[in-house]
Parts: C-alpha cells; sequence; structure tokens
C-alpha cells in the first residue's frame, strides 16, 4: 500500500512538471517554429523596430539606474535599521508588485499627469510628464523597483553584521562600509534583483499605454510595438517578439551565472 | 586606560558594569546571556548604554549626562570578532590595508607587510580567507587590527572557532604577544582555559561583575557556582 502511494505521488510529480513544463515552453516554441527565415528578416525590416529597440534600452538603463541608486539606498535601510518605519518602508516598495500595471499607469497619471497631484505643480513650472519619454522611464521604474528591492533587502539581510562592525572599527564611515562591504558582498543579489527588476521593465506594457502612450519613437517601447506590429503584420510583431524573447534568455542565462549562488573570490566554488 | 562604568537594560538583561583596564588583559567570563555580548557592542559603540561613561586614554568614549557618543570608526578599538570576520571579497593584503586607507600606498603596503611578517602570515599576503585555516585567520584579522595602532583590544571567543591543537598552539602566542603589546585587552570568553590570557579575571553573571582578581585570588574564594566551576577548569 505504501509502496503504491509513494509510486503514485511520485508519478503525479512527473506528470506535473511535464504538464507545467510543457505549457510554459509551447509559446515560446510557437514563435520560434510557425516562423520562417525569411518572415523573420522580413518582419526586422519593420519601421517600428529600430526606433522601439532603441526606446526600450534607453528608457530601461534609465529606469534601472534609477530603481538600483534609490532602491540600493532603501534597502539598506530597511535591512540595517529594522523598526516600524523600515516595516513601512518595505511595504511601500513591494505595493507596485501587486498592483495591476493598469492600474499602475491611471495611478501615475493622476500623480504626474497635467492635472495630477503633483503634475498640476510640475505644470506650473514648465514640466510635463504624461505621454513623454521620462514618463515611459517612471512607469518602468515604477512596475520594476519591487523585483530590485526586494533582493536587495534579503542580500543585505544576509551580510553578517560582524563584516560591518570590523569595518567601522577599522576606520571606515558608514558609508565607506556600504561602498566596500556591503555592495560587493551582496553584489550577487544585487545584480540578480537588477536582472530581474531590468526584465520586468523591458516587458511593461499596461502602465507605459496609460500613462506615456503609444507614439512611435517617443513613447513606444518594444512591447508597444508588438502590439502595434500585432494589428497590421503578425510576422512583424512574431519577429519582434523573438527579439524579446532573445533578450529574455540572455538575462536568463546571466542570472544562471551570476546567480545569488555565486561564489565569491577564494572560496570553494572558485578553487573547483 | 579603558574606564568603562555603564548601565543598559536590553530585553531580560539589566547590565550594570564598572571596570577599569591599564596595560593589562582583562578576561571577562561569564555564562550565555550574562551580558559579555552586550559590554562588547556597547564598548564598540553599536550599541549605546542608558547610562554612564566609558573613556580611552583619557578621551571620552561615551558619556550618556553629555551627550557625547562618538562613532565607532572614530574610538581607535581592535576589534577580534568570535569568526574573525575577515572580509572575504579581499585577498590577505587587501584585508590588512583596509583599515590604513588614510596612508599612501607605499606606507600603507609596508605597515600592513610589518604586520603580516610579525604574526607570521606575510606568505599568505595573496591568498583569500576561505584559503586560510583557522588560525592563519586569527592573526591575519589580529594583523589587521594591530596595523591600525589601536589604543585597545577587544577579543570575542579568540578560539572557538579553532580544533584543540591550534587552539592550544595560538593561546600561548597570543599570550606572548599580549605581554609585548601592553594594550588594554578586554577579552570575552566562557572557555577556562583562555584564564592563562589574562592579567586579571572578570566574571559577568546576571548583567553584573560578581567578582574579579587573578586566576588564583578565585580560586578558594569563588561567590557563585559559575565562578567555583570556571577555576576548577582553568587548571
Amino acid at each position: 500500500m505504501k509502496r503504491l502511494a509513494a509510486s503514485s505521488w511520485h508519478a503525479a510529480q512527473l506528470a506535473g512538471s511535464a504538464l507545467l513544463g510543457l505549457f510554459l515552453l509551447i509559446p515560446i516554441v510557437a514563435l520560434v517554429a510557425t516562423l520562417s527565415w525569411d518572415d523573420f528578416l522580413g518582419g526586422l525590416r519593420n519601421p517600428l523596430l529600430v526606433p522601439a529597440l532603441r526606446l526600450s534600452l534607453v528608457t530601461t538603463a534609465s529606469s534601472l539606474a534609477l530603481v538600483v541608486v534609490l532602491g540600493s539606498l532603501l534597502a539598506w535601510r530597511v535591512a540595517r535599521n529594522p523598526g516600524r518605519v523600515s516595516r513601512w518602508l518595505e511595504a511601500v516598495a513591494q505595493l507596485p508588485a501587486v498592483i495591476p500595471p493598469a492600474v499602475a499607469g491611471v495611478g501615475l497619471l493622476l500623480a504626474f499627469g497635467r492635472r495630477g497631484l503633483l503634475g498640476a505643480w510640475l505644470d506650473r513650472h514648465g514640466i510635463a510628464l504624461a505621454f513623454t519619454t521620462p514618463a515611459v522611464v517612471l512607469a518602468e521604474a515604477f512596475v520594476s523597483a519591487p523585483f530590485f528591492v526586494q533582493a536587495a533587502i534579503a542580500a543585505f539581510r544576509h551580510l553578517d553584521e560582524n563584516l560591518l562592525v570590523v569595518s567601522r572599527t577599522l576606520g571606515a564611515s558608514p558609508f565607506r562600509t556600504f561602498v566596500r562591504v556591503g555592495l560587493p558582498l551582496a553584489a550577487p543579489g544585487l545584480v540578480a534583483g537588477a536582472a530581474m527588476s531590468w526584465a520586468r521593465a523591458v516587458g511593461e506594457f499596461g502602465a507605459t499605454l496609460l500613462f506615456a502612450g503609444n507614439l512611435t519613437g517617443r513613447t513606444q517601447t518594444m512591447p508597444l510595438a508588438v502590439y502595434t506590429a500585432m494589428e497590421s503584420d503578425l510576422r512583424a510583431a512574431q519577429a519582434l517578439s523573438l527579439i524579446l524573447v532573445a533578450i529574455a534568455f540572455a538575462l536568463l542565462f546571466v542570472l544562471r551565472r551570476v546567480g545569488p549562488g555565486v561564489a565569491l573570490p577564494g572560496t570553494e566554488a572558485r578553487r573547483a | 586606560m579603558l574606564e568603562i562604568g555603564v548601565a543598559r537594560k536590553l530585553g531580560p538583561l539589566d547590565l550594570r558594569i564598572d571596570l577599569s583596564l591599564n596595560r593589562e588583559a582583562v578576561l571577562v567570563a561569564g555564562p550565555n546571556g550574562a551580558g559579555k555580548s552586550t559590554l562588547l557592542r556597547i564598548l564598540l559603540g553599536v550599541v549605546s548604554p542608558d547610562a554612564g561613561r566609558i573613556t580611552l586614554d583619557q578621551r571620552v568614549l561615551f558619556d550618556a549626562e553629555k551627550g557625547i557618543d562618538v562613532a565607532t570608526e572614530e574610538r581607535e578599538l581592535g576589534y577580534l570578532p568570535q569568526d574573525y570576520a575577515l572580509f572575504p571579497h579581499l585577498d590577505v593584503m587587501g584585508n590588512v590595508t583596509f583599515g590604513l586607507a588614510r596612508l599612501k600606498r607605499v606606507e600603507r603596503l609596508r605597515r600592513a607587510g610589518e604586520w603580516l611578517e610579525r604574526l607570521g602570515v606575510a606568505q599568505f599576503a595573496r591568498r583569500f580567507p576561505a584559503e586560510l585555516s583557522g588560525g592563519e585567520r586569527q592573526r591575519v584579522a589580529l594583523a589587521r587590527s594591530l596595523a591600525r595602532n589601536p589604543r585597545a583590544l577587544l577579543l570575542d571567543e579568540p578560539f572557538a572557532s579553532l580544533d584543540p591543537v591550534a587552539r592550544r598552539e595560538l593561546r600561548a602566542s597570543l599570550r606572548g604577544w599580549l605581554r609585548e603589546w601592553r594594550l588594554p585587552a578586554l577579552i570575552v570568553s566562557h572557555d577556562p582555559a583562555d584564564a592563562v590570557l589574562a592579567d586579571r579575571i572578570a566574571v559577568v553573571e546576571r548583567g553584573r561583575i560578581v567578582q574579579q582578581g587573578t586566576i588564583d585570588q578565585l580560586r578558594g574564594t569563588a561567590v557563585s557556582s559559575f565562578v567555583a566551576g570556571f577555576t576548577d577548569e582553568s587548571g
């Protein structure tokens, strides 16, 4: 009886893994398998591609820089100074991960739009954000920040406190301790978080569409270009999608190489 | 001279410590939870006392009444934690020069090399901490602290992470070095064998120093079962 139960459990695991694995893989296989080489090359010549790819790279690099710099400061604060304020900060930084992107877009518009909470004040000072390239950066930063912040908090929390105290006894200020000890030791976690955050920013669609619009060359990022191409030319949409898939695979490769399990110089893995 | 007179309530612990260290090594012994680690953290400036005063060579490090609380990096203390806390991303030379940032590069390397030489670990300068034995790590950590010319040394369970052979060997070496350097050294330990390192033992129980003196003075006049056990086992 026990043996039967064990083998059924084993079979259920296998079946579940196979089903989910196939389900996750089939759409990606379909993207590749249903497109001929000529169609792919044709899709690459679509006029939407170059401006969208350039805009995606520029805006996601900007949003990543914003998220990494501010997120590292917030994560350090939360990880090293536990308390009520830190718990609130952590909760606030997680919020965008559970808010639907379209809702985030509406929120951003109501905050930074011409008549928004802050937007009205900005507008009086000659700064208009909505439906501009900076709006794309803000939308991407908003939806992708939680991925970096969570990883950074976890990485900073894992640091051995003695290393930080010793650094201070060796004359290093709190800032130098952060830069010379905290950042290098947390680097694998930070890189993994940055990669996840960047991936989320590259794929961002809903918030960008609502807050920044879909203007070629100004606010039309790769996912929006795929959406636009879908309306006229499925092959072009497919070619653009494949580029996003290639980016995702490259990222996955980097993540697996530089994941949190990465070994520091001189540790076992390095000698192995 | 290190003069400590501090009070701090931390959960169930009510710590009140008065202790003076001349140019001598004092072993702070006591059972788990007695407040030894909290005392160390107070001296390091990681935990602030509720009241009291700490001075080191007449310089005030902490004074609750005057609102003085000198930052950890300005206390001029050498600290050797239990696991030695060598920076795993820096090699031995990088670890030792870490605290010498204010010196010029040539002077930094010379000073670090000199201390590594004195502690017998100069040959490991380009190795990473993970490639060293426990004893070698301890020597590197000591070199790192001492290269900055600290005014006092704080050692937390200095041999806890070593095997018995390395422990015996290093205990003898450390004893010699402490005699040579004549720095105020506060050694936190619950291992009676570490008594040989110290000129004086201060036993902390439930946040108070219950007895202090040389190991011979404590022997036979033990005020608690911990002190009796500690002196019996110290050999």
